[in-house]
């Protein structure tokens, strides 16, 4: 069965991708999960998000386009990217999302993928 | 204040898990019981304030109870031997209640129907944890990592399966106890929930359940005070416990067992330990918890002689590999070959060990990677600690082992 891990990052996380002292730290952490993943046999796929500031959201009402500057909703915690993962159950795709880096900070979200 | 109401909050367990024990025994029936009780605490609630605390809480609650139950048969209009069974409850509960309310202790009948082998290994713990102390399933569910709702359903199929399938509230026979008892402890043990702390730390999602499994653990020494096993696991637990504020420094760093700062060790937590290893001990009968207490009473010791006794703990952990193969045990075993005989030794204890095992054990790969160091071996160490890094769960421990990783 296949899940999103969705992976919520605090102003702070999007921060230490780019702060020179924290950088690797942060990049070597995600590194190290994403070869665990892959080891595993249990990565699908995934992606890193550039930060909430960069996003722009789309709305089609009433025949016309409606374009805002920013992410879908304003909360602490944006998405800042996700893995695909294959695991047999609930319970081992949520022992990986544990293992995610964020979770230690921000938080992750596990949601089972829709059957297509 | 917080240290008020958690010891508040654990006295009120002993009454919680007694007369749950108490009402489940006679109907068979779990989850009947604790809805009762549930109900009678919910009407404590409601009445005390008013009329004042009676004298004696726990008959009153068991009164409340037991009316529940005789209500709640009525309705549902169960069979007449289940309502004949409820009767026998409500009269035996008069006549405690309006004594002194002494009602036996079935509470080590409780927790072998808890780890009975008829239930899923995965839902004893968290069963045990329910039943015995009344813990909610969303505590229960993240400490386990899994899903609240999930953790609910859990908890209700095992519940349904006691009364459906007629699980005796028993103590087995002399013939079954020791293997019975192990399936108790384990059970403890695994709310308690150590790693290899060496390397890892306890495991952080359990830290919460120490205290909870600390408590299971002194009741069924309590409970069965010639069994040296119960007594193993309860040292085995205070030593690992005694060592909690020294596993942090200040900045919040994970710091390993061998570089910990010994003044901060509860000595009065060690010596308990000790007493109790101890006490188990005079039986001669020993056994895997008792080891694995024994290997925690050799690196207590450092605090009085400043040095590790390795070639004793590498012994212990050898003896505890042919009682007990667990991985842990194993990664631990490799670790003492290390300290005793060398990095070589210890990676080769670690190579023996067969690879999908080991694939996802944190542990091992932060192990490995140290050895690899050691031994001068510097690319593989890296990918070692990478692979470990990956692993783990706990920021301060990822941030330790990046420490740790050759440039």
């Amino acid at each position: 069965m296949t899940y999103t891990i969705l992976i919520y990052e605090t102003q702070d996380d999007f921060g230490a991708r780019t702060d020179a002292k924290r950088k690797d730290a942060y990049w070597g952490a995600y590194r190290a999960y994403t070869v665990a993943l892959r080891e595993a046999g249990v990565m699908v796929g995934g992606h890193a998000l550039q930060p909430a500031a960069v996003a722009t959201t789309v709305r089609q009402r009433d025949g016309k386009r409606q374009v805002q500057d920013g992410p879908y909703a304003e909360a602490k915690e944006q998405l800042g990217g996700y893995y695909v993962i294959d695991v047999p159950d609930l319970d081992r795709a949520l022992e990986w999302a544990a293992r995610c880096p964020a979770a230690s900070s921000g938080a992750v979200e596990v949601r089972p993928n829709l059957a297509m | 204040m917080r240290d008020a109401h958690r010891a508040a909050e654990l006295a009120a367990r002993a009454s919680y898990g007694r007369l749950l024990a108490y009402l489940a025994a006679r109907g068979r029936d779990v989850a009947a019981a604790e809805d009762a009780l549930g109900d009678a605490f919910t009407a404590a609630l409601e009445t005390w304030p008013r009329v004042g605390v009676p004298d004696n809480p726990d008959a009153w609650l068991l009164v409340a109870a037991r009316r529940r139950l005789v209500d709640r048969a009525r309705h549902t209009g169960v069979e007449a031997t289940a309502a004949a069974t409820l009767r026998r409850v409500a009269e035996t509960a008069d006549v405690t209640a309006s004594r002194e309310s002494i009602f036996p202790d079935e509470r080590l009948q409780l927790l072998f129907v808890c780890a009975h082998p008829a239930i899923d290994e995965a839902a004893r713990t968290p069963l045990m944890l329910q039943a015995v102390l009344g813990l909610d399933a969303a505590r229960i569910a993240s400490a386990f990592l899994v899903a609240p709702a999930t953790m609910s359903q859990r908890l209700v199929r095992v519940k349904t399966k006691i009364r459906d399938a007629g699980i005796g509230f028993e103590i087995p026979g002399p013939e079954a106890l020791p293997e019975r008892l192990h399936s108790v402890l384990d059970a403890i043990y695994a709310a308690y929930g150590t790693g290899w702390e060496d390397v890892a730390g306890a495991d952080p999602r359990r830290r919460g359940l120490a205290d909870e499994a600390i408590w299971l653990g002194r009741l069924v020494v309590a409970l069965l005070p010639d069994e040296p096993e119960a007594g193993g696991l309860l040292a085995l637990m205070l030593h690992c416990e005694a060592r909690r504020p020294a596993r942090r420094d200040a900045s919040g760093a994970y710091v390993p067992l061998t570089r910990q700062d010994v003044a901060l060790w509860s000595r009065p937590m060690i010596d308990e330990a000790e007493r109790i290893l101890a006490d188990a001990s005079r039986a001669r009968r020993p056994g895997r918890f008792q080891l694995e207490a024994a290997v925690q009473s050799v690196h207590a010791q450092r605090a009085k002689t400043g040095h590790t006794d390795w070639e004793a703990i590498a012994l212990l952990y050898e003896g505890l590999v042919r009682v007990a193969p667990t991985i842990g045990a194993r990664v631990a075993h490799a670790a003492a070959l290390a300290e005793t005989r060398g990095a070589g030794a210890g990676l080769g204890a670690l190579d023996a060990m067969p690879k999908d095992v080991v694939m996802a054990y944190q542990p091992y790969w932060a192990l490995r990677g140290h050895l690899l160091r050691e031994l001068g071996r510097t690319d593989e160490a890296r990918d070692a600690y990478a692979r470990a890094i990956g692993l783990s769960e706990d920021g301060a421990v990822r941030e330790f082992l990046s420490g740790q990783t050759p440039p």
